[in-house]
């Protein structure tokens, strides 16, 4: 029987039936839920979260060595936090069968860029496949490891939102035990010191030749011929586009192995027809190289290198067609943009570091990047994680260097912390900075949706662990300044904030410390946080309509402009307590719940 | 068999779309329809707009349904049916249930709701409006909301041969399975 996956699930289906024994990743949407997947199959897969991707990566590499049948998976710009040890990976080869999963998201649906990570198999030398479905995504991880053992090569998946995150029918096979290779010290192989990566560098360029005569034999690679006139190009969820919109009114050459390109295949596919379009979402990776070697083809002449593409955008550049939209007015709608939950332990923080002049907010990516939206605009930038603490330090040398009454406050969550943000604090301290750096620790990977990391007690797959705790790591950087609050006392959090910016010559450090409000507690949370068994509620005539605690933004409060009146949402409200702080008349009260 | 058809399922983070639309599929696929759904996944968990789309037929490519390509949309919120009505065939039907649920941004007086919203929507396409979070609520859960905008849809794209029971028996843990049965046989009387 076929089965409705997402495209996540079935990559991690696939690694089962691949035989996969080790998995490393860490979280980012669109590629999250592959390792939370491959958890699920406790018996034969070890699957762990890595506080990076650099760190995943490398485990796997090692995991593979050792001799295991391994797979890493990631969001697209985890791959450049892992690119170093991808591109010597690249010249090495594998023992035990590589799968790297890239996870790209046009359109950024949940992205800072949207950055074409195709150019990555090119550009390390490295055989890529592309799935179309989800039955692909599946076929295509045992179809890797295959490719990975045959040619001695890591093999990047590469799949984009909408493969990922959109359920198509899958048929299952059986799990293939890997034969486990003996561990073999091989000097000449992993050991990439100059005088032998010369020699590997020589050998990854034969096997692009193999790996180009594989691509033009292997049925990955079809031709569905039809129509002459039109020939397509396709790949990825481009093809089902195209699928879409031609049916069979056009030839088709399929392209399910897209590096290196199966040029022969291509020649003979541009020869038949008349007019060649290439269809690929994002960048012409496909076209440039096509075009290289003198074949005439359509692409992004036609077709934007920006955002997703779809049926109606292939309809309208390749056809000319219009789509008869129902004409209303649009006018009055308004935006549901994401906002900090009921209870956010990010909330209090942000409500009073907004309030301060003369301060520059590093933001840096997880739910307290929210933080720049009305009404607590807390933030001046975002580039990427664990930038804010290296970027504050920047930031704060050139305030310095020119005199300007300005501090530079990083705000960094603890998952990011422990990502990248801990190589940024020991600029800060190296660099005798005086950089704020707010460690916003709500005990979770939130923004991902929950994951479990180094400081949180507990494994992937259920194990307790060490729990690595914040504070005193940040002393052993050699921070000397250290602050634990509680974000949702106010008076804690000024006080706090205060007291950085008081130090004049040294790093300092916040931790604010406070369950996210979705997080499941964990016994170790219950013991230190108590139970969620509050809420709060306004006293309709006390309240003075002064909208005070509105500035909060706490989605569970709700204005009535008839009233003039603030009431809370019993199904939101969890009881932090931050905005009753706010309240000038002391309209709000605290009472028992249970839940 | 027909041809692709196109189904939306919109609302807001948490009301329950994607389980309505995970039976629907599920029904679908063991009817023996070839099924894509899309749902995009990430931010919107924060109290944002949500849409799950379903594509079923004989075989089915795109996972994606664009505008004026909806065959029906089920609306879980009133805005939200006004957000995407252009996705709607021109002939195309809405079912829209009768829940305001006001933004953030609205609640705390920066934006306000649209006016009209029923009236606009009705004065251009086929449209159907039920209490579906009352008739959960008489039911005594009002979480089953989003099995009675899915009995609607079923009996609305003429589905409701189905066997829609065991699907539900398969889909939803064992102390919800009666009243989302109930649930599912008010929303298909109801329209
Ligand atoms: C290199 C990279 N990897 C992964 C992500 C995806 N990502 C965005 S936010 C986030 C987690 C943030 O968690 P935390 O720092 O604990 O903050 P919270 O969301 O809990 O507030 C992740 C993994 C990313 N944007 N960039
Ligand atoms: S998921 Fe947690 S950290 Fe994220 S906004 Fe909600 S409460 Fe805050
Ligand atoms: S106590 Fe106030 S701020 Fe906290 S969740 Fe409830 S309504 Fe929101």
């Amino acid at each position: 029987m076929k089965k409705l996956l997402t495209g996540n699930e079935a990559v991690a289906r696939g690694a089962y039936e691949a035989g996969i024994v080790y998995a490393s990743a860490y979280p980012g949407t669109p590629s999250t839920e592959i390792l939370e997947n491959i958890a699920l199959y406790k018996e034969d897969i070890i699957a762990q979260w890595a506080p990076n991707e650099k760190v995943a990566l490398e485990a796997v590499i090692g995991a593979s060595i050792a001799g295991g049948r391994v797979i890493a998976s990631m969001k697209h710009v985890g791959v450049n936090v892992a690119a170093d040890p991808l591109f010597t990976f690249a010249y090495t080869g594998v023992t035990g069968g590589a799968v790297l999963v890239t996870a790209d998201e046009p359109g950024m649906h949940s992205s800072q860029n949207e950055q074409d990570n195709r150019y990555y198999a090119k550009f390390s030398k490295i055989p890529m496949l592309e799935p179309s479905n989800s039955q692909e995504a599946k076929d295509m991880v045992v179809e890797a490891i295959r490719i990975s053992e045959t040619f001695d090569s890591l093999v990047l998946l590469r799949m984009t939102t909408r493969i990922c995150h959109s359920k198509t029918l899958v048929a299952f096979g059986e799990r293939e035990e890997g034969v486990k290779q003996p561990y073999r010290k091989q000097l000449d192989k992993f050991d990439a010191v100059p005088s032998t990566a010369r020699k590997l560098h020589a050998k990854v360029e034969k096997r692009l030749l193999d790996l180009e005569a594989f691509s033009n034999e292997t049925p990955l690679n079809f031709i569905e011929w039809h129509d002459k006139k039109i020939g397509v190009i396709a790949s990825g969820i481009a093809y089902e586009y195209a699928r879409e919109v031609f049916g069979e009114t056009v030839s088709y050459l399929k392209l399910g192995f897209t590096y290196p390109l199966p040029f022969k295949k291509i020649e003979a596919f541009a020869k038949e027809v008349s007019t060649l379009y290439v269809i690929e979402e994002l960048e012409p990776f496909m076209e440039e190289q096509i075009k290289a070697r003198g074949i005439e083809c359509i692409g992004k002449a036609k077709l934007s290198n920006q955002g997703e593409l779809s049926p109606q955008i292939l309809r309208a550049a390749l056809l000319g067609e219009k789509f008869e939209v129902i004409d209303y007015d649009r006018s009055d709608i308004v935006p549901r943009p994401p906002t900090l939950c009921a209870g956010c332990p990010h909330r209090g923080f942000f409500y009073e570091l907004g309030k301060r002049k003369n301060i520059m907010i590093n933001g840096d990516i997880g739910c307290y990047g929210l933080s720049g939206f009305e009404p607590l605009n807390a933030k001046d930038t975002t580039i990427c994680m664990g930038a804010s603490v290296s970027m504050a330090h920047g930031a704060q040398t050139i305030f310095n260097r020119y005199d300007e009454n300005m501090r530079a406050v990083a705000t960094i969550g603890d998952s990011t912390f422990f990502h990248t943000g801990m190589n940024s604090l020991l600029d800060v301290v190296y660099n005798r900075s005086n950089a704020i750096t707010c460690i916003l620790d709500n005990r979770i990977t939130g923004m991902t949706g929950h994951q479990d990391h180094p400081g949180t007690g507990y494994t992937l797959q259920g194990m307790p662990t060490t729990i690595v705790e914040i504070p005193e790591l940040v002393k052993a950087l050699g921070v000397k300044h250290v602050r634990v609050i509680n974000p949702n006392h106010l008076d804690e959090v000024n006080e706090a904030i205060d007291w950085a910016l008081a130090i004049e010559n040294e790093p300092s450090v916040i931790i604010t410390r406070y369950p996210c409000a979705l997080k499941k507690y964990s016994p170790q949370d219950l013991e230190e946080f108590g139970a969620l068994d509050s809420q709060c509620v306004v006293d309709e005539e006390t309240c003075i309509g002064c909208r005070k605690c509105i500035k909060t933004g706490c989605p569970a409060l709700i204005w009535d402009p008839e009233k003039k009146k603030v009431s809370i949402d019993t199904n939101q409200c969890v009881g932090c307590q931050v905005c009753l702080q706010t309240c000038p008349v002391n309209a709000i009260s605290v009472k028992g719940v249970s839940r | 068999m027909t041809a692709t058809k196109n189904i939306l399922l919109v609302g807001v983070g948490g009301q329950g779309t994607i389980t309505a639309s995970k039976i629907l599929s599920n029904g679908l696929v063991a009817h023996g329809y070839d099924v894509k759904m899309a749902e995009i996944h990430g931010m919107s968990q924060r109290g944002g707009a949500v849409v799950s789309q379903v594509r079923y037929g004989e075989k089915v490519h795109s996972p994606v349904i664009d505008e004026g390509e909806a065959d029906i949309i089920i609306a879980f919120e009133m805005m939200e049916a006004l957000r995407w009505l252009g996705h709607l065939k021109p002939e195309g039907k809405i079912v829209i249930n009768n829940y305001k649920l006001p933004s953030v941004r609205i609640n705390s007086g920066i934006d306000t709701y649209p006016r009209n919203v029923l009236e606009r929507i009705r004065d251009k396409v086929h449209t159907t409006v039920i209490d579906a979070s009352d008739m959960a609520e008489k039911l005594g859960n009002r979480k089953t909301m989003n099995v009675v905008l899915l009995g609607a849809l079923i009996k609305s794209m003429a589905l409701e041969d189905l066997p829609w029971e065991n699907i539900i028996r398969d889909n939803v843990k064992e102390k919800f399975i009666d009243i989302n049965i109930q649930a599912l046989k008010a929303g298909m009387t109801a329209v």
